[in-house]
């Protein structure tokens, strides 16, 4: 009998303690740096693409919501002549950011991207692609990398080595 | 004209009153529970989110009356009107005020005793009409129940009847204006509190509804406003039962300084909010607990108390003139 008034007791005292709901629209609760959200594509810090459509997301992707189609401009560089992620399938796993060889395809802390009709989900280019460089600031793919593309040959990127000549016997 | 139009205003103003309690009810309950439970509850629709029960009504409203063709229609469709007028009938006797009570009868708290019996019709007949195995369980479950529950309910009443020395409700209150009830009746207002509780099918005797064994007991065949009906007599149960216990055993409309009204209001109001704290807390029983509790205990005691009182009433030598 004295342990029904106890929880009575002990229950009513719930009146006095804060409460723990975010009331969400108004109060935004906080969503951590590597929240796995809406998916953009990143800048490399020159201002250029990252993506070099090599279709590592596409083919990561469980769902299949990732469509591309590369293509090469005058310097020889590739991109995505369109690139396309259906967001009414993607189950944000994160796949093809760990897939990304360049840094180009990231997750974002941001979930609000409900939308009345269907076809809105389906995102192109020029939704997913941001100005910034997203969550990896100093990276430039191909200031890094060996390979050669206008204004910048073989052996000029970072830390690389010139070609060795393989034909000849010199060291 | 006078003594037709006052009456008339007093039967309209009770039923629109009882109806926006009953009604409200759920939001106010929705909002305690969630504040007990470190929530906010309803809070959008309106200010403090008072206008939920429209927005409930109006979903209600635009559901599919759904009658199965397995049911027995007529006593279906019968149920829940008959839960509903029950606890609505009982309103006829209650005093909310000196001279606010719709009918002042000579056997008040029998009248009262009588309709909150009939309230099991609907639950029993909602069940079996339904011929779903799940409601006829809860309908089973009621009619146990309410045997049990009804026997002492009654019988805990007896001792403010020997002390007021009377079944009208009026009297009753006015009996109360030295010492109310609860101090002397101790006893028979905590069996009368446990049997309300039954009475109204409420949280640790809610066992004819048991969501989580019966599916949802007696009304699993029930949707849009039959269901509703079901649920306005389970409100305006919890709305009658505490104005029994604040008739009986708080005094009624007694009280210095304000309206008979007001002070009538707030104790209910009191009332119904532990009511609700008892929701939050308090678990289901189980069913051979429950009947254990009734019989074992509350019978007992019930019967202790009417002794008790019919003896020193006896002794004293008073009341009883009626």
């Amino acid at each position: 009998m004295a342990n029904i008034f106890t929880t009575l007791w002990r229950v009513f005292r719930h009146a006095f303690r804060p409460r723990v709901t975010v009331q969400y629209p108004e109060q935004k609760f906080y969503l951590p740096p590597r929240w796995r959200g809406r998916i953009i594509l990143s800048r490399d810090p020159d201002g250029e693409e990252r993506c070099v459509a090599c279709y590592l997301c596409a083919v990561a992707c469980p769902v299949d919501c990732i469509a591309l189609q590369a293509t090469e401009d005058e310097h020889g560089r590739r991109y995505p002549e369109f690139f396309r992620i259906n967001f009414s399938r993607c189950i944000f796993c994160g796949f093809c950011e760990e897939a990304c060889p360049t840094y180009a395809i990231q997750l974002t802390p941001d979930m609000e991207m409900s939308e009345y009709r269907r076809q809105d989900m389906v995102y192109e280019k020029e939704d997913l692609l941001i100005e910034g460089t997203g969550k990896y600031r100093d990276y430039n793919y191909y200031r890094v990398a060996g390979l050669a593309i206008g204004g910048k040959d073989k052996g000029e990127a970072e830390r690389e080595q010139a070609p060795v000549d393989l034909r000849s016997l010199l060291p | 004209m006078r003594d037709v139009l006052i009456p008339l205003a007093v039967v309209v103003g009770v039923l629109a009153g009882v109806f926006a309690v009953a009604a409200q009810l759920v939001w106010l309950e929705r909002r305690l529970l969630a504040l007990w439970q470190d929530r906010y509850g309803p809070n959008r629709v309106g200010p403090f989110g008072l206008l939920q029960v429209v927005a409930d009504g109006i979903k209600l409203l635009s559901k599919e009356d759904w009658t199965p063709p397995f049911a027995d229609k007529g006593v279906f469709v019968l149920a829940p009107a008959i839960a509903a007028t029950a606890a609505l009938l009982s309103f006829a006797v209650v005093p909310f005020a000196q001279n606010i009570v719709i009918s002042d009868l000579n056997i008040g708290l029998l009248f009262f005793l009588a309709m909150s019996s009939l309230g099991v019709y609907g639950v029993v007949l909602g069940g079996w009409a339904s011929n779903n195995k799940y409601g006829l369980l809860g309908s089973l479950r009621a009619a146990g129940q309410m045997i049990s529950y009804e026997v002492f309910m009654g019988l805990s009443l007896c001792g403010v009847v020997l002390m007021a020395g009377s079944l009208r409700l009026n009297a009753v209150v006015e009996a109360q204006r030295e010492m109310w009830f609860f101090v002397p009746q101790f006893l028979g207002l905590a069996v009368f509190v446990i049997a309300g509780l039954a009475e109204t099918r409420r949280i640790p005797f809610d066992l004819p509804e048991a969501e989580n064994e019966l599916v949802a007991g007696y009304h699993t065949e029930y949707s849009s406003m039959k269901f509703a009906m079901f649920f306005l007599g389970e409100y305006l149960g919890i709305t009658l039962i505490s104005s029994m216990i604040v008739t009986l055993f708080f005094g009624g409309w007694l009280g210095p300084w304000l309206p008979g009204l007001v002070w009538f209001l707030l104790k209910i109001a009191v009332c119904i909010i532990g009511f609700i704290l008892i929701r939050a807390a308090l678990p289901r029983l189980r069913y051979d607990q429950l009947m254990a509790l009734g019989w074992k205990v509350l019978l007992p005691l019930a019967l202790l108390n009417i002794i008790v009182t019919g003896g020193v009433v006896l002794a004293s030598g008073s009341r009883l003139s009626d």
